[in-house]
């Protein structure tokens, strides 16, 4: 195959008994780019996310990742995938330096290495000075920023980020906005970041891709997906307002 | 490989660093000591002036000296050893959304469970084993007597049992934290099933053996009748795992003892031999006559782990 995406699903569907939350999703993230993944509730982002690293098995459908798939190579895929989960938890009686030493050694990677990456990410993610803290003094800024630091341990090629500004202030936002355009811009990271915040989207991504109720509604670059909401000549439209055409249409 | 390890690494350093296992060990300690002393005493004072009997040193673990045994002990309380380790084990991971970090990191999924087993079968094994050791110690001052090699394996069958009984109630308690998502409906559900097992069993068997074989102590019953409420009695509590191991390990730390039936079960010839003969038991015939016992302890010790380990890898993990 030439030319294959990073990240490629086609006709992926997913039910649960008789509900069907997903139903066959086609998705392509190319590599270099920031991919938002946008959806209200409940519209089955998630169980994407999950079905991408091989942490569910689709009901139907396939996927590939990095090339490979995720329901046979699901360890390959997390070695080089760094997923952080909404409302990612941390073991609160530990210091930075011991969450991030736990997942170090469980990616294989070995002491003295490990020592020296820990001391960059934290520094990449600015809580070198907080590293002697407990996490569970943390505030929920530098919690994301701890979270993210724990998914670049491995020296991912690709993120998935699902709805890392929740409930954030709009300064923590904005910085943890700043911090994945940044991997995306100096490490050549692909990021697929699954988000509410329509107007941080809209700043980081080149394209997006809009899930409503299970369905894709639409996939595309938001001046394309404008234009094609609201007519030739109309890319003016944001991101905001083109969703929310979509959401009462859908 | 990598991952278990990991896993592993980091439960034991939890375990040993977490407030629960020190006043836990902290208890088992101060009743250990108390029992030792006690039985101690009780043996030193008994024994003055006979001619030394054979596996005096055993004698310091199941003397009942205040109130229980140390081995006593170990049937009543051991569960709650086992409880106490592993009832949060999956549940508090999914609690603080530390669950789905684990299994997205690239480990196989099963290595979260083993890694947690291993963690708490480790720790189990250090206390016992070093709750022994210290007792030992103790023993030798307070009576002054060497174990001989034969007291030594028999402490360490007895030792590899308990370690087996408290890994079942481990077990138990992590297959609860895994389909409760509540960590109190765990713990709870945990001690009732300790309690049930361990002291409603025997109960039951005996209400059942009384109704399907009634025995009148103010007639005269027929012989069979007794025989057969005795046997339905105790193969009814042969199903508590405390009953399990109570028998195996009285066996094996007694080598007088040669069989866990009651006296009503034994032929005449059998009977006979049994007051002729006096000689100690070797070990290996010891263990022969438990040798069910043990066997049935570790299979439901596997079977809940396996149930555990089955029930965790095919639960879809949400966040």
């Amino acid at each position: 195959m030439e030319n294959e995406s990073i990240i490629q699903a086609i006709g992926l569907t997913k039910r649960y008994g008789s509900q069907t939350v997903l139903a066959d999703l086609n998705l392509h993230v190319e590599e270099g780019e920031v991919f938002g993944f946008l959806g209200p509730n409940g519209s089955g982002k998630t169980t994407t996310i999950l079905m991408l690293l091989g942490l569910s098995q689709p009901s139907e459908g396939s996927a590939r990742v990095c090339g490979m798939d995720p329901v046979r190579k699901a360890i390959e895929i997390k070695r080089v995938v760094g997923y952080l989960p909404e409302n990612v938890g941390f073991y609160g009686d530990m210091d930075a330096v011991q969450s991030l030493t736990y997942i170090a050694d469980m990616n294989g990677i070995d002491k003295d290495t490990a020592s020296n990456k820990i001391r960059d990410v934290l520094d990449e993610v600015g809580l070198s000075d907080d590293s002697q803290k407990k996490v569970g003094a943390y505030s929920r800024g530098m919690k994301q920023r701890l979270g993210i630091a724990e998914v670049l341990i491995k020296d991912p090629k690709v993120l998935i980020l699902d709805e890392p500004t929740l409930g954030l202030d709009p300064d923590g936002a904005l910085r943890l906005i700043e911090l994945i355009r940044s991997l995306n811009r100096d490490r050549k990271i692909t990021v697929l970041l699954s988000s509410h915040n329509l107007y941080q989207v809209q700043k980081i991504s080149q394209r997006v891709g809009i899930l409503i109720k299970g369905k894709m509604v639409a996939q595309g670059p938001i001046e394309a997906l404008s234009r094609e909401k609201f007519g030739v000549g109309e890319e003016k439209y944001t991101l905001e307002e083109i969703y929310m055409k979509y959401f009462q249409e859908g | 490989m990598q991952g278990l390890l990991a896993v592993y690494r980091k439960e034991l350093a939890d375990h040993f660093s977490s407030y629960r296992f020190v006043l836990l060990f902290a208890l088992i300690a101060m009743v250990s000591f108390i029992t030792t002393y006690m039985a101690g005493i009780h043996l030193r004072d008994s024994l003055e002036g006979v001619a030394k009997p054979k596996f005096v040193f055993l004698m310091l673990f199941d003397t009942p000296g205040a109130i229980f045994s140390m081995v006593q002990f170990v049937s009543f309380l051991g569960p709650l050893i086992g409880i106490v380790l592993g009832f949060d084990a999956i549940n508090r991971e999914r609690a603080h959304g530390t669950l789905v970090k684990l299994v997205s990191q690239p480990i196989y999924r099963d290595a979260v469970i083993n890694g947690k087993f291993l963690a708490g079968l480790t720790t189990i094994t250090i206390t016992l084993v070093s709750i022994v050791l210290v007792i030992s110690g103790f023993g030798l001052a307070l009576l002054g007597v060497v174990p001989g090699l034969e007291e030594v394996c028999r402490l360490a069958v007895c030792l590899v049992l308990s370690i087996v009984y408290i890994s079942f109630w481990l077990g138990v308690s992590i297959l609860f934290s895994i389909s409760f998502k509540n960590i109190a409906t765990s713990v709870l559900a945990s001690i009732a099933l300790w309690i049930f097992l361990s002291f409603f069993v025997s109960l039951i068997s005996e209400v059942l053996a009384n109704v399907a074989a009634p025995v009148d102590n103010k007639k005269d019953t027929v012989r069979e009748t007794v025989i057969k409420n005795i046997r339905i009695k105790e193969r009814g509590s042969l199903f508590s795992p405390m009953v399990l191991y109570s028998h195996a390990t009285s066996i094996i730390i007694d080598p007088r003892r040669k069989t866990t039936s009651s006296l009503a079960f034994m032929g005449p010839i059998e009977r006979l031999s049994a007051s002729r003969f006096q000689n100690p038991l070797p070990l290996g015939q010891s263990i022969f006559v438990v040798c069910p016992h043990m066997v049935a302890l570790i299979a439901i010790t596997l079977i809940c782990f396996l149930i555990s380990y089955l029930v965790f890898m095919l639960q879809e993990i949400k966040t």
